[in-house]
């Protein structure tokens, strides 16, 4: 007699199964499948293609009627199974239950639906399914489609909804797109591509609510209160392990159902196959595995000897429409390795980690073509340390004598392009090095090779020294570092031309040849882009250095100092009183008075900073930034408040100016003086800006310092107003902030562009005055902030260990 | 080994480090990519400088008293510099953090 096998679901795993199952000589098995949708097996896989029109859903079903007919499958189609009588060995269903010997769970996974108000409003959907796939189908050109979630999943879906003209945009909560497997360089690529495409990518955005409107979605509300129209809301920001069943059953079930090597569950007649199981501490996500599992599932259900071995998996993926190729791991593990490779001017950005000689990721963007090359190479784990210099290059450059990393530039043929901008290729370089151009100024003057984004300099520089061998004396190194070879001045000017708006947009269209930069240059390009790009750019605060970090200054013992700002030199009682209650609840060993007129308490422990923070803050106080590379002081004198030479209201106009420049972030750290009369008491004439009040008016002079460099300001020029002279230092203090190179004081800054330079524009251009000022207020608009506030409500948890093992070990 | 949950990858910011008190000092738990973690000794051999609160670039961490930099799989410093930080394993399993406490618990409390 025929035995009974009833299949819970009809999916890629359980569909497999059947395969095998029914291939086999002698199977002896009556067949009933039960599937929730309203269909037997299709490749779930290609629902993309079918969502963005390439292919048809004919054409992805596996399994036809015929197929089932013929192999006797009894199918149970748009039926949930409702229950499982393991007792009674009977599956319950709708339209009637059925008794079984063997039962075999595939029932998938469910997508996770995060349970933000109004998730259960009508056009909320994930994208699991024919269905979902079809209403997404329905958004064409005047629809707008909000997806929640920058994973594979979702970006397919926002790919093929913008192929059929639907508006659509991307809500993601991390930094970068496919976190998981993309690192950020691939990332950007990735997202610029996706924007060329016209969809909008929203990064860093929380979701708060789904809105709604006669029961049917509206928009979604981000928690900044922003709202994103919308017609449909697709969510794909993970899977669980559909296990419900299972679990009421009473089987063993963890994140997913437990199952062991022959693929039984806790019960010996019941088997489980696919995305729902759990195998060894792991659950599943994608097909490769899971059609191992068919195949083990199907052999133990023959009676055959048989197990399922977790591979080391690789993954590969594909984003419709881009050329994208990630396999391999880069998670976990130490003893990395990282090879970078970038072509800006093709878009191109590769990336191998190595560990131990062997390749254990790939990440490509651009040009995937050697994907398959590296993918082997992970599979077979073979040792690469003869081929370590290439091997970024492909298997194109293998073989030979690889060893000196010159090779790949000589290997390249003459017609290969080197400068993208001008569209030179090596022969033409090569001819003119041979026709005496020997230096890189030469060769840009003769060819105009890198002459114009300077990308390919360093490549220009490789085929001098394959060209020229010894006699190649290497220019003077000006670049910022060893992650690019491009100047400060370089990366500033290009930030600007080619619109960079992030770090990544950096490291991949500058060719950094690191995968994240350097405590060198990261600090710089954080500034230059926060500075250029106020309002697009995020301040990134592990770019910075610690005591911008932290808003306090380290001290030898990891300690911290606290400077509250006193506006002008200016404070009172009550300020004093809350500086002497902090120093005193917080144990401060030395409270000093600061070369800056005000007071510095010394010897704070990092995690009591925001307690301390937050207590100076009742009494109005607030950070003097007297860590920072931006305002640090306006030291001021007394001015015709007091003073009887006084000429003007020096006091007033610091504290006026301090109010105005504080929070700025600035090339190097700016400290501006007023002094009442020519007298100076508030030493104005060494400092970065200084002002000396005199009868007419107000003299303003630049470019003073006191500390390694002693420098007396020069004159920038005479005003009669406050307000004038105001506009004056905010406007060249916008200047400086746009042009100078990080860490250049002012004075130094003054000497490489010239000061009649900044005359004309700060002086001379009214308009160019105006035009700084308000970039300088556009920018303050978000920077003219107490970040001891902030941080005191919001980011307390890195002041304090992530653990504390020494309370542990009492028990 | 001695696998202890010491606490969510999340609750380090990328590119950042946190601190884990034990008995025999601080151990900095650095995050260099989004699921990539290392620890090591937070005590900097030069002048002991706290390496948590230096800038993470890549797999290496720059010291923030004297920007010495120390590769974070071998613990040794880079360039000219000579000295050496201890590590520790650690392992991310589902999003959380496990750190190997053998070393760090050795003189736990009888
Ligand atoms: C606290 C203070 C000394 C004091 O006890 O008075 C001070 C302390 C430090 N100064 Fe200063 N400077 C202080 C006023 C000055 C002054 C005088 C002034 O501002 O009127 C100068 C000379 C004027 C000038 O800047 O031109 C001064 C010139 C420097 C320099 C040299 C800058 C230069 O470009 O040459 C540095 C080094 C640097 O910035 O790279 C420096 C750096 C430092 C640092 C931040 C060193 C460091 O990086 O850790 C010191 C922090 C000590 C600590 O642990 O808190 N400090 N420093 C003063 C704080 C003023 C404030 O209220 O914010
Ligand atoms: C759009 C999309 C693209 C993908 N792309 C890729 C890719 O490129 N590469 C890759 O490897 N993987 C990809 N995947 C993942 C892959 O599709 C899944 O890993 C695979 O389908 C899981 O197979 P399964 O048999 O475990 O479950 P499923 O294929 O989900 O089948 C489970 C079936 O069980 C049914 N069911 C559940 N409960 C019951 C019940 N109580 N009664 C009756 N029936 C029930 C469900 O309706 C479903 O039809 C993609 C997934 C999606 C959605
Ligand atoms: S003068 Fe030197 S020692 Fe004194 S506070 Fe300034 S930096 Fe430190
Ligand atoms: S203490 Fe770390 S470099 Fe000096």
């Amino acid at each position: 007699m025929k035995k009974n096998l009833v299949i819970i679901g009809a999916g890629m795993a359980s569909g497999r199964l059947l395969e095998h199952l029914t291939d086999a000589q002698g199977a002896d098995w009556d067949v009933t499948l039960f599937n929730a949708e309203p269909r037997g097996n299709y490749n779930r896989i290609m629902l993309s293609p079918v969502l963005s029109g390439d292919k048809t859903y004919d054409e992805i079903v596996t399994h036809d009627d015929d197929w089932y007919a013929e192999r006797g499958v009894t199918c149970r189609f748009g039926e949930r199974v409702t229950g499982i009588d393991r007792a009674a060995k009977i599956v319950r269903a709708p339209n009637g239950d059925v008794a079984y010997d063997k039962l075999v769970l595939g029932t998938g996974s469910d997508p996770f639906i995060i349970p933000l108000p109004g998730h259960d409003l009508d056009g909320v959907i994930a994208y699991r399914d024919l269905e979902d796939t079809e209403k997404m189908m329905g958004m064409g050109a005047g629809k707008r489609v909000v997806v929640i979630g920058g994973g594979l999943l979702g970006l397919e879906a926002a790919a093929g909804m913008a192929a059929r003209g639907a508006d659509v945009t991307v809500v993601h909560i991390m930094g970068h797109l496919m976190e998981r497997q993309l690192d950020e360089a691939a990332g950007y690529l990735l997202k610029t591509s996706l924007e060329g495409k016209g969809i909008s990518i929203r990064l860093l955005a929380n979701s708060q609510a789904i809105l709604g409107e006669n029961g049917h979605v509206r928009a979604l509300q981000l928690d900044t209160g922003e709202e994103l129209p919308c017609d449909l809301l697709v969510m794909a920001v993970g899977i669980r392990p559909s296990v419900a069943l299972a679990k009421e059953a009473g089987l063993a079930v963890g994140r997913g159902v437990h199952v062991d090597d022959q693929l039984v569950t806790s019960d010996a007649d019941v088997l489980a196959v696919g995305e729902c199981v759990e195998h060894d501490g792991a659950v599943f996500g994608l097909v490769a595995p899971l059609y191992d599992q068919a195949k083990v599932a199907a052999q133990t259900l023959m009676g055959e000897d048989a197990s399922f071995v977790q591979k080391s998996l690789s993954t590969k993926l594909k984003v419709t429409g881009c050329d994208l190729f990630s396999a391999g791991d880069f998670a976990e593990g130490e003893g990395r390795e990282d090879i970078v490779f970038r072509d800006p001017s093709r878009g191109v950005y590769k990336r191998l980690v190595i560990k131990d000689n062997v390749v254990v990721g790939a990440v490509m963007y651009g040009d995937t073509a050697d994907g398959n090359w590296f993918f082997g190479l992970i599979k077979d784990k073979t040792d690469i340390s003869d081929m370590r210099e290439t091997l970024i290059f492909g298997p194109a450059f293998q073989g030979g004598s690889p060893a000196d990393p010159l090779s790949a530039v000589a290997a390249l043929p003459l017609d290969a392009e080197i400068c993208g901008c001008n569209g030179i290729c090596k022969g033409t370089i090569v001819d003119a090095i041979t026709a005496g151009s020997t230096e890189l100024g030469a060769v840009r003057a003769t060819t105009k090779a890198s002459a114009s984004c300077g990308t390919c300099t360093g490549l220009v520089e490789q085929l001098l020294e394959v060209t020229l061998g010894d006699e190649y004396a290497a220019p003077e190194n000006a670049a910022i570092c060893g992650c690019t070879d491009l100047s400060h001045e370089d990366v500033r000017r290009l930030i600007k031309t080619k619109e960079l708006k992030s770090q990544p947009a950096v490291w991949q269209e500058l060719g950094w040849t690191t995968p994240n930069g350097c405590h060198v240059c990261r600090p710089a390009v954080n500034f230059y882009l926060l500075a250029d790009w106020p309002v697009e750019y995020q301040d990134d605060p592990q770019s910075r250095f610690i005591n911008e970090r932290k808003h306090a200054n380290i001290q030898k013992d990891g300690t911290f100092s606290v400077v509250p700002r006193m506006w002008g030199g200016i404070t009172n009682a009550n300020e004093l009183r809350a500086i002497a209650d902090a120093a005193d609840k917080y144990n401060v060993p030395t409270v000093k008075v600061t070369g800056g007129q005000r007071i510095d308490l010394l010897g704070v422990k990092g995690e009591d900073l925001p307690a301390m923070w937050a207590d100076l803050n009742r009494a109005g106080l607030v950070s003097g930034h007297a860590y920072s590379k931006g305002l640090r002081t306006v030291k001021t004198c007394v001015g015709t408040d007091h003073c009887r030479f006084g000429t003007q209201d020096s006091t007033g106009l610091g504290i006026k100016l301090e109010r105005a420049l504080w929070g700025s972030w600035t090339p190097h750290k700016v400290k501006l003086g007023v002094s009442g009369c020519p007298r100076n008491c508030a030493e104005a004439t060494c400092k970065d800006v200084g002002i000396v009040c005199v009868d007419s008016g107000y003299q303003i002079g630049v470019g003073g310092a006191a500390g390694m460099d002693l420098k007396e300001i020069e004159r920038l020029c005479e005003v009669e107003t406050e307000q004038e002279a105001m506009d004056v230092v905010i406007a060249f203090t916008q200047l400086y902030r746009e042009n100078a190179k990080y860490l250049d004081r002012m004075y130094k800054w003054i000497a490489k562009v010239g000061l009649d330079w900044a005359k004309e524009r700060v002086v001379d251009d009214l308009e160019e005055r105006a035009a700084l000022v308000e970039r300088f207020e556009l920018s303050q608009s978000i920077y003219r902030r107490d970040p001891w506030a902030d941080e005191a409500k919001k980011a307390q948890q890195k002041y304090t260990p992530l653990a504390d093992l020494t309370l542990e070990a009492a028990e | 080994m001695n696998w202890l949950d010491i606490g969510a990858v999340d609750d380090i910011p990328l590119r950042g480090a946190r601190i884990v008190k034990t008995k025999v000092g601080c151990v900095a738990v650095f995050r260099t990519a989004e699921a990539e973690i290392f620890a090591a000794s937070n005590t900097c051999p030069h002048k002991g400088g706290p390496l948590a609160e230096g800038i993470v670039h890549g797999q290496k961490v720059t010291c923030p008293l004297h920007n010495w930099v120390f590769d974070l799989n071998t613990g040794e410093a880079q360039g000219a510099d000579e000295g050496r930080i201890a590590t520790y394993p650690v392992r991310i399993d589902d999003g959380r953090i496990l750190l190997d406490a053998t070393d760090l618990m050795a003189q736990r409390a009888a």
